[in-house]
C-alpha cells in the first residue's frame, strides 16, 4: 500500500515536472539582454542615491546616537561612581560622628561619676573630719570631767568630812589638814585601784 | 505562461520606453524593486535615526543593530583601516538583503537574481578593490599573486592560478549571489506548480516543501547578502593588508 502510493507520487511528479517544462521557451529571462542597460542604468542611480543618502545623513547620524550613547553611559557610571564615593565618605563620616558622640557620651557619664564621686568623697571626709572633731571634743570634755572629778570628789569628801567631823566632834577641824589627808586617802586609794 | 518557473524572471517595462540616445533604459519592474528596497532601507533607517534617545525604541535598535553588525562584520574580516569603506559595505549589504528580502514577497521581483545586476555591483567592487590595492601598495600589490614559502619550481604555476583566481572574483561573487536566488525562488516557483496540479488531494506534500522552502529561502536572502558583504570585506582586506 505504501509502495503503491510512494510509486504513485513518483509519477505523479514526473508528469508535472514534464507538463511545467514543456511549457518553457527561450530558457532565462537573465541572459536577455534587451533590459540590461536599463537595470545597470537604474542600479547606478538607486545604489548611488541609498550609498550617498546613507553616507552623509543617515549613517553619521546612527554613529552620532552610539557615540553619544556610549558617553553617556560612560558619564552616567562616572556620576555613579563619584555619588557612590560620596555616600561611602557620608557614611563613614556618620560612623565618626556616631563613635565620637558615643565617646563623648562614655567622658561624660565617667566625668560625671568622677564628680559625684568626689564629691561622695569630699561629703565624706568633711563628714568624718567633723565626727573626728566632736570625738575628740567629747573625748576631751571626758577626760576633762575624769580629771575635774577627783578633785572635785576630793573637795566633796573634804567637806563632807569636815561637816561630819564637826556633827561628831562639836568643833571646827582645819579644812586644809582635811583636804590634805583626803589627798592622801585619795592617792592611796588609786594605788590600790592601780594596783 | 504563469506555470513556467522562469516566467517570474521576466523584465518588462513599466510606462512609457525612454531612450538615452540609441539605449533604451526604460523604468522596469526591475527598477521599481530596486527603487522600492532602497526606499525602503533609507526610511526605516532615518526613522530610526532620527530620534536620539537612551533607550532606543524598535526602528532605532533596528538600525543601531545593523550599524554595529556591519561594522563589527568589517573591523573582524578587514580590520581598521577599513573604516572609510564602512558606509559603502553598509549600503551594499543592505540594498542587497532588501532586493533579497522583497524577493521573497509573493509575485514581487527579485532583483538580485539577474546576472547583469549582481555582476554589476561585482565588478565595482573588483575594480575598486584593484584600485584601493595599486594606491596603497603601487606595484608591490602583484605580490598578492606570488605566495610566500612556495618552492620555486612551482612558483610560475601558483601565480598563473592566483591571477585566475583574482580574475574570476568578480565572476565568483556575482554568480554565488544570482544563482542562489534564482535556484531558490525557482524552486519555490516549481514546488508550488506541484501544489496547483496535484490538487487537493496529493497537493500537500509540495505544499509543506513550499512552506519550508520558504524558511530556507529567507535564510537564504540573508545569508548571501552576509556572503556578499564578507567577502566584499576580505577583498578589501587583501587590498589594504597585503600579506598572503
Amino acid at each position: 500500500m505504501l509502495k503503491k502510493i510512494v510509486i504513485l507520487l513518483f509519477v505523479t511528479c514526473f508528469a508535472c515536472f514534464n507538463t511545467v517544462f514543456s511549457a518553457e521557451s527561450g530558457g532565462m529571462p537573465q541572459l536577455n539582454p534587451e533590459f540590461w542597460v536599463s537595470q545597470i542604468f537604474w542600479l547606478i542611480i538607486t545604489f548611488g542615491i541609498l550609498f550617498i543618502v546613507l553616507t552623509k545623513v543617515i549613517l553619521p547620524k546612527i554613529s552620532d546616537n552610539l557615540e553619544t550613547r556610549k558617553s553617556q553611559i560612560l558619564e552616567n557610571i562616572e556620576t555613579a561612581d563619584k555619588q557612590k564615593e560620596e555616600s561611602q565618605k557620608k557614611i563613614d563620616e556618620y560612623e565618626k560622628i556616631i563613635l565620637d558622640s558615643k565617646l563623648k557620651a562614655k567622658s561624660y557619664f565617667n566625668e560625671a561619676r568622677e564628680k559625684i564621686l568626689d564629691d561622695i568623697n569630699k561629703k565624706r571626709a568633711s563628714l568624718e573630719k567633723d565626727l573626728d572633731e566632736e570625738i575628740s571634743e567629747v573625748e576631751k570634755e571626758l577626760s576633762d570631767l575624769k580629771n575635774k572629778s577627783g578633785e572635785k570628789i576630793n573637795k566633796i569628801a573634804a567637806e563632807t568630812s569636815a561637816e561630819l567631823i564637826k556633827e561628831i566632834i562639836g568643833e571646827e577641824v582645819n579644812s586644809s589638814s582635811i583636804a590634805a589627808i583626803v589627798e592622801d586617802q585619795s592617792k592611796i586609794n588609786k594605788e590600790r585601784k592601780d594596783v | 505562461m504563469a506555470s513556467n518557473p522562469m516566467y517570474q524572471f521576466n523584465v518588462y517595462r513599466i510606462g512609457p520606453e525612454i531612450k538615452l540616445g540609441a539605449v533604451d533604459i526604460s523604468f522596469t519592474n526591475a527598477s521599481l524593486f530596486m527603487v522600492i528596497s532602497s526606499l525602503a532601507i533609507l526610511i526605516i533607517f532615518n526613522l530610526g535615526a532620527k530620534k536620539k534617545t537612551l533607550i532606543p525604541d524598535k526602528l532605532q535598535l533596528l538600525s543601531e543593530l545593523s550599524y554595529s553588525f556591519v561594522a563589527k562584520m568589517i573591523s573582524d574580516t578587514a580590520g581598521s583601516k577599513a573604516k572609510p569603506y564602512f558606509s559603502f559595505i553598509f549600503s551594499l549589504f543592505m540594498f542587497v538583503l532588501f532586493c533579497n528580502m522583497f524577493g521573497m514577497i509573493p509575485y514581487a521581483f527579485t532583483v538580485t537574481s539577474h546576472i547583469i545586476v549582481t555582476f554589476v555591483l561585482a565588478a565595482f567592487i573588483f575594480i575598486g578593490v584593484t584600485i584601493i590595492g595599486f594606491m596603497k601598495h603601487g606595484l608591490g600589490y602583484l605580490k598578492l599573486f606570488v605566495p610566500s614559502g612556495v618552492p620555486m619550481v612551482l612558483l610560475p604555476l601558483i601565480v598563473v592560478i592566483e591571477i585566475i583566481s583574482y580574475l574570476s572574483r568578480p565572476i565568483s561573487l556575482s554568480v554565488r549571489l544570482f544563482a542562489n536566488m534564482m535556484a531558490g525562488h525557482t524552486m519555490m516557483k516549481v514546488f508550488g506548480g506541484f501544489v496547483i496540479s496535484l490538487g487537493i488531494v496529493g497537493g500537500w506534500l509540495p505544499l509543506s516543501f513550499s512552506v519550508a522552502l520558504t524558511g530556507l529561502e529567507i535564510l537564504v536572502a540573508f545569508l548571501q547578502a552576509y556572503v556578499f558583504a564578507i567577502l566584499t570585506c576580505i577583498y578589501l582586506n587583501d587590498a589594504l593588508n597585503l600579506h598572503h
